[in-house]
């Protein structure tokens, strides 16, 4: 903050330097005085509605909305005057006159803003002998629940879907007191964000469904994590109560998803508790069976004697899992694992495989280019980000399908050639903070390595890469692959490294969460399935281990930037169920395999020890990669296929979640997005 | 009172009918859009509604709704809001003569509740109610700005001003036999002069 | 009283040809290039020193509000008239843009070259349709005979005049609810600051003046701000349209010099008090939301600013409203507070809940069924609505029925007790 950017004030006669740009209620904030609100959300724009944050401003006849008020040198703020609490108490029986007295039945009892000022800043009885209006309720679609007689018109929610979800379907309809919030014809929110209204309602009007009666907050453990259901490492909150989780809320974290997370991680854990393998199982007579660890361990001890297996890694895998398995791996040769399974090309370089803007820094793009990407399936917080760039000027083109997004795209072609577009080039000229982003629906089509290559020339000679500054992005929508990447759990060639795998034969095939395990090329292989759905995969195995969630234990993921972060364990596995460096230490064991690690703490000592820096928490890998610069620029003209058709449906978890399927018949039955500015 | 204004329902119907616009307001769009500065459109979005209501028998359905938003690139939703907001976009159907009654005091201290009376007992319509041929429908409504001819009513787009039963109910007599009526003062005044 | 021939608004009842022809005849468009040649800042001058002051309601002055629009920014400046008049009691713009919608279409011209503004819009509420096509009818002449589009009246200045019909809510007579409006928003007051002469119109500066504060300035350029200073008193100068309505035996809009006795204005012009000057009960003096005065002060008060607000009310928009004693001043205060639920935004909390919980209170209140102690309640609701709302809505809803206690509580209480009798 500049000297110059100072102003004097006073906030309760209390002298104060602050930044002149600040609103008097920011300023009180930093006095520490604490001023009540509805409508007011740092990250929506400012509507000043609810009239509960009212001030003295000293020499001003009324009182001032300290959300909207812009500070001026010299200003006396009060906050604590008589005149000051006697706006709050008449503002707060207002908003109390038409609301229900059903704390007892709501959802939101316990963590109500409302309920909570009520007690701070209300009258100790009603006033007010009239009937309560009553508001219909509104059907807002498969998750978001409605009993708008609650509703307390603060707006957060019109302003969040127009604003941050960038689908202008919710309003107010009516005026004065019949005004009623609602989505246009009550249909449901086609957002991937839509769940975060349900943190931003003051009031129990909008809760989630799912959630429904379902707890009191005070009964249940809370417990730090994050979201694995797309690659940006979204931070979350799992609420939990005995060996089941009720709910998954976000945590802030400005650096990724603000305090957004996708509807898929808030509501898919409906999907954790079915179709759960609990046990081993073992194929007999072309039928998995029921059967115990000893029996299983003993089979697969016989079939990995002097085997050639290949171990494919999924896209729900920890980096200790990773880790692990290379350990394991490694005493039967090299080259033998993969987690590249959709065929996504790399140079042996991190740049090449990861999101290389900080996610934080997407917004202040003024050019973005989509290249075989759909961001808004694959990476809802990537895509708010993209929202945000457009929102302050940027230009969107788009390379692929012409995909239908929430704000409007130029859409150049369906080739990567289309990067030497003319109408690109012109606005390429003019940018001054371009990035580009190369999603799987390129990256797995490729088939010369010159492409990746050709792709970090073509961003350094546009402003792309320049001034230590890297905007080349590549997308894969998966939380492990970073990961597991870093570890190098990959075999050796840059493009369609699997199509490749597949023609050579492996008698075993060990897969973990991968349900590639089922593809037709392992026909003639011995399938062991470690896991924890059975769905596919699973059923095309000839043996199955149960494996915990990511909710059932701790692990280390790297998400898109290159910045590790910790998934943490909120109850015990579901039955058998057991850890997949326990499992490999078991047949270590057995094979009389060299598997030192005893703990899970040793484990992940071994892993910092070797890769010291994929444990730095919170911190994204600084990499030195240097590239060198091709003069000759050429774009294959492959085809572009999506890695993810359906939000709701992406993972073998979320498929297994009624919530989603009713998102599915809810939302993506009908017609999507429709074209609107 | 039954039902609501309709004008002031916060709920959309179908009409079960293509809304398209006609040639004339095709024509008229252009000329009104070119009103506005180019980027704000939306500003087009009250004229628009008046020009849907006028070619669907002076009310606005879902179909209308859609086919502004489309016009103007708007948010349906956006065009909701606006069409609920404002009293006299009419969201649900009406019959052919929508006969506004000021209530507010200035009218009311003249007498408005007489003529209120009148108009029911004339139309067989209770307030917010449509007569069975279609031909009325009767709404009481706030200050119209005509306080010093009060009471008065608005009859679709003309005002009826220095009203009293008798030239009420010659006003609804004509009406109902398909003969013109004198808009303004039923006194014989120009305006609001001291007569 | 006026002078005939200090009459400003000639043709005020159609007696004339509304139109340009009978415009011309009045005087305007005679001299419009020349006033276009003075500087842009003297035209701020000459209307500051005539101490117009705003018609619309609040009585600002109206060349120190040109005076706060930025100079020479390159941006698009915007002036827009508020003809969207729908305060209760008033009635006046309508008269003028009915019948001589030359005076404003005139105002529009010089107020806009003023601010530096090329283009303005003028908001004319919905149900004045006959009014909006005598004033596009106006604005057509206007535009043919090249007294504004580009290069008005020969100016050099490029002008363009629009209309744009409201469709049915009060509140976008609040000027920054009208720019929503104009927008093609609901209409919603904004928050200000920031205030519209620096952030108005999309987003550019804009003055927002009332139909009669126009349509005044070109007769004040014309015969000068001394001659405008001569009619009224200091800081009230100036003729002023009176709409009277309700008990009078001629409710009637009039022109009359500002500050005439208020007794006066009724008796010459509306015929008196139906029933006589003793039968009157109260007089809501400046449109709906002015608190109303008792027959005494009705008898000295002068219709002016400054008067009517030593005497605890206010000048409005001179809408008189004149309750005699054979209706209830009650009902016609409830009838208000109907009308304020009614034309609520919704926005904001206290005008949103404040103003249905008045209403139903209010009912009670006609009812007889309002206990003393409910009347405190009563008059304590309107002091957390007043003062606490983004827009003006709330105070004027709450100030009838603070008036209406100040002056008649006892009377309310006496009703109470005579209907606990009855029951």
């Amino acid at each position: 903050m500049s000297e110059e950017n100072l102003i004097n004030i006073k906030i309760n006669h209390k002298d104060l330097q602050v930044d002149k740009n600040l609103t008097v209620m920011q300023a009180c904030e930093i006095a520490g005085e604490e001023i009540p609100r509805f409508c007011y959300h740092d990250k929506l724009s400012i509507a000043g509605n609810c009239r509960m944050c009212l001030v003295e401003i000293e020499k001003a006849p009324k009182l001032a909305s300290s959300c909207t008020m812009p500070l001026m040198d010299g200003m006396s703020i009060i906050t604590n005057s008589e005149k000051v609490k006697a706006g709050r108490k008449g503002v707060m029986e207002f908003l109390l006159i038409n609301h229900p007295l059903d704390c007892p039945i709501c959802d939101q009892g316990g963590e109500c803003d409302l309920q909570d000022q009520a007690m701070y800043y209300g009258f100790d009885k009603s006033r007010y002998s009239e009937n309560k209006r009553a508001v219909e309720n509104k059907n807002m679609g498969p998750l978001v629940n409605t009993i708008m007689t609650r509703c307390i018109h603060c707006t957060r929610c019109v302003r969040f879907a127009t604003e941050v979800a960038g689908v202008p379907e919710i309003g107010m309809l009516g005026r004065g007191e019949n005004a009623e919030i609602t989505t246009y014809l009550e249909k449901s929110i086609t957002s991937e964000l839509s769940g975060n209204v349900i943190d931003l309602c003051p009031v129990g009007a909008l809760t989630s469904k799912p959630y429904q009666f379902k707890a009191r907050p005070w009964e249940l453990k809370r417990t730090d994590s994050i979201d694995i259901f797309d690659s940006v490492g979204s931070n979350i909150r799992i609420d939990s109560r005995a060996q089941e989780i009720l709910r998954v809320t976000p945590r802030v974290n400005e650096s990724i998803n603000e305090e957004w997370i996708t509807d898929k991680v808030r509501f898919n854990y409906d999907g954790y508790y079915q179709q759960r393998i609990d046990k081993p199982y073992i194929k007999k007579s072309s039928k998995l069976e029921p059967s115990s660890w000893s029996d299983a361990i003993k089979i697969l001890k016989s079939k990995l004697k002097n085997s050639n297996p290949l171990a494919l890694v999924g896209e729900h895998t920890d980096l200790e899992t990773g880790f692990a398995i290379q350990k394991f791996m490694s005493h039967f040769g090299k080259d033998n694992i993969e987690c590249r399974t959709d065929n996504q090309s790399i140079l042996p370089i991190l740049d090449s495989y990861r999101f290389n803007t900080p996610i934080v820094n997407i917004e202040d793009a003024d050019l973005v280019i989509l290249c075989g990407t759909n961001p808004k399936i694959e990476s809802p917080i990537i895509n708010h980000k993209i929202f945000k760039s457009y929102n302050s000027g940027a230009e969107v083109f788009n390379i692929g399908d012409d995909i239908l997004l929430n704000y409007p795209t130029h859409y150049l072609g369906e080739s990567l050639s289309e990067l030497n577009n003319d109408l690109l080039k012109k606005h390429l000229k003019k940018a001054t903070n371009p990035i580009l982003i190369i999603g799987s629906g390129f990256l797995n089509q490729l088939n010369s390595n010159d492409t990746i290559k050709s792709l970090f020339s073509f961003a350094s000679k546009n402003k792309i890469i320049s001034d230590g500054k890297n905007n080349l992005n590549f997308l894969s929508p998966y939380a492990s692959r970073v990961g597991q990447l870093l570890l190098g759990n990959t075999s050796p060639d840059n493009c369609q490294p699997y199509t490749k795998l597949k023609k050579k034969s492996f008698d075993t095939i060990l897969s973990f969460g991968s349900e590639h395990i089922a593809d037709s090329a392992f026909k003639e292989s011995f399938k062991v399935y470690f896991g924890h759905h059975g769905d596919e995969g699973a059923m095309s195995a000839d043996i199955v281990l149960p494996t915990p969630l990511y909710t059932e234990k701790n692990g280390i993921f790297i998400n898109i930037e290159g910045r590790p972060q910790e998934a943490k364990k909120c109850h015990n596995p579901i039955g058998e169920a057991k850890e997949e460096w326990k499992i490999l230490k078991e047949l270590s064991n057995q094979l009389s395999l060299n598997f030192e690690i005893n703990t899970f703490d040793e484990l992940r000592q071994d892993l910092s020890h070797n890769y010291p820096n994929l444990v730095n928490f919170h911190e994204i890998i600084i990499s030195s990669n240097k590239y060198e610069d091709q003069s000759n620029i050429s774009f294959e003209g492959s085809s572009c296929i999506y890695p993810i058709q359906n939000f709701y449906m992406s993972d073998i978890i979320s498929k297994n979640s009624k919530t989603m399927a009713k998102c599915v018949e809810d939302i993506l039955s009908k017609p999507l997005l429709e074209k609107s500015a | 009172m039954s039902g609501n204004h309709p004008g002031l329902s916060n709920t959309f119907i179908h009409s079960g009918e293509k809304f398209e616009w006609s040639k004339e307001n095709l024509q008229s769009i252009k000329k009104i859009i070119s009103r506005y500065p180019s980027e704000r459109k939306q500003s087009a979005v009250m004229p628009l509604l008046y020009l849907a209501q006028e070619q669907n028998d002076n009310w606005i359905s879902i179909e209308c709704i859609e086919t502004i938003a489309e016009t103007l690139s708007m948010p349906k939703i956006r065009v909701t809001e606006v069409a609920s907001f404002y009293s006299m976009y009419n969201t649900q159907p009406v019959g052919k003569n929508l006969i506004q009654v000021c209530r507010t005091s200035p009218c009311w201290l003249r007498g408005s509740n007489k003529i209120t009376d009148t108009i029911c007992k004339e139309t067989k319509c209770q307030i917010n109610e449509t007569s069975e041929d279609n031909l009325f429908t009767v709404v009481e409504v706030e200050c119209l700005g005509a306080c010093s001819n009060g009471p008065m009513i608005q009859i679709n787009n003309d005002f009826y001003e220095d009203l009293d039963e008798t030239s009420t109910k010659q006003i609804i007599d004509n009406i109902k036999n398909d003969l013109p009526n004198k808009v303004g003062s039923q006194k014989g005044r120009r305006s609001s002069e001291n007569a | 009283m006026l002078k005939p021939q200090d009459r400003v608004f000639q043709n005020l009842h159609g007696q004339d040809d509304a139109f340009l022809e009978g415009a011309r005849k009045r005087g305007s468009w005679s001299n419009t290039k020349e006033i276009l040649s003075k500087e842009q800042n003297e035209v701020i001058e000459l209307v500051k020193s005539s101490q117009l002051r705003g018609r619309g309601g609040a009585g600002f002055s109206t060349g120190l509000k040109w005076s706060f629009m930025p100079k020479d920014t390159g941006k698009q400046h915007y002036l827009v008239v508020n003809a969207d008049e729908s305060e209760p009691g008033t009635c006046k713009d309508r008269e003028i843009i009915r019948n001589d919608p030359h005076m404003l279409i005139e105002g529009c011209l010089i107020a806009s070259y003023a601010i530096q503004a090329t283009k303005c819009y003028i908001y004319i509420r919905g149900e004045y349709h006959y009014e909006y096509l005598q004033l596009e009818k106006a604005i057509q002449e206007a535009y043919d005979k090249n007294l504004i589009g580009k290069n008005a009246c020969g100016s050099g200045f490029d002008f363009d005049l629009y209309v744009h019909r409201g469709a049915g809510a009060y509140i976008c007579g609040e000027e920054t609810a009208l720019l929503e409006s104009l927008e093609g928003k609901k209409g919603q007051p904004r928050l200000k600051p920031p205030f519209p002469a620096g952030v108005g119109l999309y987003g550019m500066p804009t003055t927002i003046n009332n139909v009669e504060s126009i349509a005044v300035v070109p007769t004040i350029l014309r015969r000068g701000p001394d001659w405008f200073k001569s009619i009224g008193k200091e800081n009230n100068t100036g003729t002023k349209i009176f709409c009277i309505s309700g008990n009078v035996n001629n409710p009637c809009t009039v022109e009359e010099e500002m500050g005439i006795p208020l007794k006066e204005l009724i008796e010459k012009h509306a015929g008196g008090v139906e029933g006589g000057w003793n039968n009157l009960k109260a007089i809501i003096p400046g449109g709906s939301s002015t608190p109303m005065l008792a027959k005494d002060v009705c008898e000295t008060v002068l219709m002016n600013f400054d008067d009517l607000r030593a005497n605890g009310s206010g000048l409005g928009t001179a809408g008189v409203i004149v309750v005699n004693k054979d209706n209830n001043i009650t009902e016609v205060i409830e009838r208000f507070a109907h009308f304020y639920k009614h034309e609520s935004c919704g926005q904001c909390t206290p005008c949103r809940e404040g103003t249905g919980w008045m209403f139903r209170m209010m009912q009670k209140l006609v009812r007889g069924e309002i206990s003393p102690e409910q009347i405190e309640l009563l008059e304590n609701v309107t002091k957390q609505v007043e003062g606490h709302t983004i827009c003006a809505l709330g105070d004027a809803a709450a100030w009838p029925i603070q008036g209406l206690i100040k002056n008649f509580k006892s009377e309310l209480i006496k009703n109470y007790k005579k209907k606990l009798k009855a029951s």
